[in-house]
């Protein structure tokens, strides 16, 4: 059967819906992008010919999420997409262990400790302190000055060989 | 009153866990400028936001589930006092340091026993909203049971105050683990939690932490109810949505 082509559809290429969502950055951490986080989950055409984003939050207060739905369409729409449709979804639940090895990169080099890969150990109440590297100098030797830092998902910590205080992206 | 069916029960159900998230992180973010230091008060923050986050996803929820056309804001800002059927522990006062940790100890010890449950619910988005949930209120019974511990085992003062704080609360924690109507309408098919099962646990996991502390458990088991079972409030509520709701109804539909 032959789907009837519309706008949308025609141009219905994954590869570079993806690439524009690169161009959508997290506006508290701006070297990363939606893509990096692993918020944007999947890109559709839909029946009616509408382009649909999935998308899905790191924290569920997360004030970013109505910033970067607004921008997903706006960028979509600047690119000839009309009418995109954000949709969240929460299951399964966000996790760091989708961001991307670029995005822990981008981050590190941005200053900001990157999350470890996800262990069973952090079910335990009081998993140890885990040792995380200064983004700055590399050091090992630093410890956690606050759980919550500037934004939901950030803890403070500090290194004690270079004294610089760093955000460590918290590993949900 | 209307009769109870499958429909407003989940409506109710989902509403009422989200009341709980509403009223304490309202209660919490009554701490924003007043915290004892900034660390305290960003974790102080940084919960009642995971709290109002969860809160608007479970209305969000509760409107789509009564296909009245119900909105998240129709919940939180245009429903009476009666109509709002979160736990007392939730709204009672923020009182000092040592009460705000008490009340979201015992919240968040709850919080992650419930949401363990209800991420196996058969209401798939339930399931959804608990999974999520339970990775953030972790953090939150983390970050109370340190506080919890550091005062119980701090000075004679902050020990003292620590014990005043969980005997006042104390009487609070039975509602936790009582089940409305709705609740036992809805287990009948796996979508509700049954709360009186989590009872033990809680019991275990705050004993454990109470003796770190080197605080005592309260024998008086007498609980104090009437918020969950049938909308009846402490005193404070009032004023709580006075303030929460004024925009709304001086302003109907009013919009950022």
């Amino acid at each position: 059967m032959v789907k009837p082509v519309t706008k949308a559809q025609k141009n219905f290429d994954p590869a570079v819906i993806w690439a524009i969502l690169e161009e959508i950055k997290d506006p508290e951490i701006p070297v990363l992008s939606i893509v990096d986080l692993g918020i944007a989950r999947d890109v559709k055409d839909t029946e009616n010919g509408q382009l649909e984003i999935v998308i899905s939050p790191t924290y569920s207060g997360c004030p970013a999420m109505y910033m970067l739905e607004e921008q997903i369409k706006e960028t979509l729409v600047n690119h000839g997409y009309p009418n995109p449709l954000v949709t969240t979804q929460l299951s399964p639940a966000w996790t760091t262990d989708w961001m991307t090895a670029q995005g822990k990169e981008k981050l590190e080099a941005y200053g900001i400790a990157p999350p470890e890969k996800t262990s069973h150990n952090k079910a335990i109440l009081f998993g140890g302190q885990k040792k995380i590297s200064c983004p700055r100098c590399k050091s090992d030797n630093s410890e956690q000055i606050s759980e919550f830092g500037s934004t939901a998902c950030k803890a403070l910590y500090r290194c004690l060989d270079c004294r610089e205080p760093f955000d460590y992206f918290k590993c949900i | 009153m209307t009769e109870l069916n499958k429909v407003n029960a989940l409506v109710q159900y989902a509403a009422q866990i989200g009341d709980n998230g509403l009223i304490i992180g309202h209660r919490m973010s009554e701490w924003c400028f007043r915290a004892p230091s900034i660390e305290m008060e960003m974790a102080l923050m940084n919960c009642a936001l995971d709290l109002i986050g969860q809160a608007r996803e479970l209305y969000t929820y509760a409107g789509e589930a009564g296909g009245e056309g119900k909105k998240e804001d129709d919940f939180a800002y245009l429903r009476d006092e009666q109509d709002f059927r979160n736990l007392l522990l939730a709204e009672v006062p923020n009182g000092d340091w040592g009460d705000t940790i008490v009340r979201l100890f015992f919240m968040s010890a709850y919080n992650k026993l419930f949401f363990t449950e209800l991420a196996k619910s058969t209401d798939a988005e339930l399931a959804a909203i608990g999974a999520k949930s339970l990775k953030e209120v972790t953090y939150h019974l983390r970050f109370s049971s340190e506080w919890l511990i550091r005062l119980g085992d701090g000075t004679e003062e902050s020990h003292r105050r620590a014990q005043k704080s969980i005997d006042d609360l104390w009487a609070y924690t039975g509602e936790l683990f009582t089940m409305t109507d709705a609740e036992n309408l809805l287990l009948e098919d796996g979508i509700s939690v049954d709360v009186t099962a989590l009872k033990a646990d809680w019991d275990e996991l705050v004993s454990q932490i109470l003796d770190q502390a080197t605080l005592s458990v309260p024998t008086n088991n007498w609980a104090q109810s009437g918020s969950k079972s049938d909308g009846r409030h402490t005193e404070y509520f009032g004023y709580i949505i006075t303030d929460m709701q004024y925009l709304q109804r001086r302003y109907p539909g009013c919009e950022w």
